[in-house]
């Protein structure tokens, strides 16, 4: 069954379980990565997230669509506590990684993000090399030997898909590649300190459709060993890189379930008019 | 459905909808004219219908420039695909209707140098009749989206089927009595097959204005006739 609320919706605890159309998605067969349940978010007094369940499943790749101001962005800044920078901004519900309700007030922040990484809309390489552009996280969380960081940081670029273009000039500024290499080099960072569930935020808004497709090839390679979620205004792009999609309208979750059944027989007509571009 | 953001789209799906109504028109009218041909033994209505075939075929073709242009530029979704990809199978299965009347008007050129049994010349346009009201009905149900009465032509598919089976066997009998009649009366069966045949496409048609409607076809088994299909005596 697919979770939709319809015109006017409860706001109760449903849990959104989506259809499997599939046989690679049984989803009997999925492990949640991250549970999402009853999820409500406040910059101030203004509520963004109302009510917000769902499911991330493990080494799957779950996309968050919906117009602007729908809460994606927001929920997928819950997801590591992005939103703690900013004074007034909470989050209520819970929000279960891995048995842990990664809301807790005590949680170690640092830790967390370096379990849930975070690739942005604009690339943000650092201003110093290539090499140290994927050490520098490495070097905060642990204390590797050279030979081995050398190992890692190679390990990274690969997996990132941008070894074979920086393998030679990895001491010049990261500032100094193509928009594209530079945001497979933030990759590269998130892929360095080992994180199990990576979050795109619009990862390839400013990228040309080469750089685009080779991160979207990177996206699914990724998920042999990661959780995937990625907000993203491309619909075709949620299409062609997630196995689960998520539609946000309004701060609610209006429909989940497979991309391939969400895209071709969405349950809810305000989901349908949001993918065929009938909008407001 | 609102409309699309981008208005082209919305006329550029409208043109392909019109295309395929002109064309379930065209074959239902190739249809209509093939039963009078048979019934009038006028073969010059027959050669109409053998002549207009190539009007139903264009048509068809520009469904699929249509349909491709659409997948290509558009990149549709969800009820937008549907319909897309339905008109190419539906555009399809009216080129096949066509098909049949045209095969019939062939037959019925030389059935009209023959003197074929006048029941059986009679029951072939019973049943072209039912195939001709249930097609007239799919397309009504297709210009509305009426997912019910795609339902009702869908089930009617039975009945269709029940007047084939007894009419070939109506067939075998005269064949039997008066060898004779054995070259009009197998032109016939296979003009009533012909006929038949594209009451099942008239069936998938009827699926497809479910599918691009509610985006699933009919869930429950489609009522079956005779068990025996292919026993002595009984209509392959």
């Amino acid at each position: 069954m697919t979770m939709t609320s319809t015109e006017g919706s409860n706001h109760g605890p449903s849990v959104a379980v989506p259809v499997a159309t599939h046989a690679s998605l049984d989803i009997s067969k999925l492990k949640d990565k991250i549970s999402i349940r009853n999820l409500e978010f406040f910059y101030g007094d203004s509520r963004a997230l109302k009510s917000i369940s769902l499911s991330l499943y493990a080494n799957k790749a779950t996309a968050f669509i919906g117009p602007s101001g729908c809460g994606k962005s927001t929920l997928l800044r819950v997801l590591n506590r992005m939103y703690d920078l900013y004074p007034g901004q909470r989050a209520t519900g819970d929000v279960i990684f891995d048995g842990d309700n990664l809301l807790r007030p005590d949680q170690d922040i640092n830790l967390l993000r370096a379990r849930i990484g975070m690739v942005f809309q604009k690339p943000t390489p650092f201003p110093m090399t290539i090499y140290e552009n994927v050490a520098f996280g490495v070097r905060l969380y642990e204390n590797l030997p050279r030979a081995e960081l050398d190992g890692r940081v190679e390990q990274a670029l690969r997996r990132a898909a941008l070894w074979d273009e920086v393998k030679d000039k990895l001491a010049t500024n990261g500032q100094s590649l193509s928009g594209g290499q530079q945001q497979r080099l933030c990759i590269a960072r998130t892929v360095a300190v080992k994180p199990e569930v990576i979050l795109f935020d619009e990862p390839c808004s400013a990228l040309d459709p080469i750089s685009t497709a080779k991160i979207e090839e990177l996206i699914d390679e990724l998920k042999q060993d990661y959780t995937i979620v990625i907000v993203t205004h491309n619909m075709q792009q949620a299409a062609r890189v997630s196995d689960f999609t998520a539609f946000m309208y309004l701060g609610e979750l209006i429909e989940f379930g497979a991309t391939a059944t969400l895209f071709t027989t969405p349950k809810d007509k305000r989901t349908q008019a949001y993918i065929t571009g009938r909008f407001g | 459905m609102p409309e699309h953001t981008l208005k082209r789209f919305d006329e550029e799906l409208e043109r392909l909808s019109a295309t395929i109504s002109e064309m379930g028109g065209l074959a239902e009218n190739q249809l209509a004219q093939s039963l009078v041909a048979l019934r009038t033994r006028d073969t010059e209505a027959a050669e109409k219908v053998i002549g207009d075939d190539a009007r139903v075929d264009a048509l068809d073709e520009a469904v699929q420039e249509q349909t491709i242009k659409l997948l290509a530029l558009r990149q549709p979704m969800a009820i937008d695909l549907r319909v897309i990809l339905s008109s190419i199978k539906i555009a399809a299965a009216l080129e096949r209707i066509a098909d049949y009347a045209k095969n019939n008007a062939k037959r019925s050129i030389v059935l009209s140098q023959t003197t074929p049994p006048p029941a059986a010349v009679s029951g072939i346009d019973r049943l072209g009749r039912l195939v001709r009201v249930a097609l007239k009905d799919v397309l009504d149900a297709f210009a509305h989206g009426d997912v019910d009465k795609a339902r009702d032509v869908w089930q009617r598919d039975e009945e269709i089927d029940q007047v084939y089976t007894g009419l070939f066997r109506e067939l075998l009998t005269y064949m039997m009595e008066d060898p004779r009649t054995i070259t009009a009366c197998s032109h016939l069966m296979f003009m009533a097959k012909n006929i038949e045949r594209a009451g099942d496409h008239v069936t998938n048609i009827a699926e497809l204005v479910s599918f691009r409607t509610a985006g699933h076809g009919f869930e429950e088994a489609r009522p079956k006739g005779s068990a025996a299909l292919y026993a002595a005596g009984s209509a392959p």
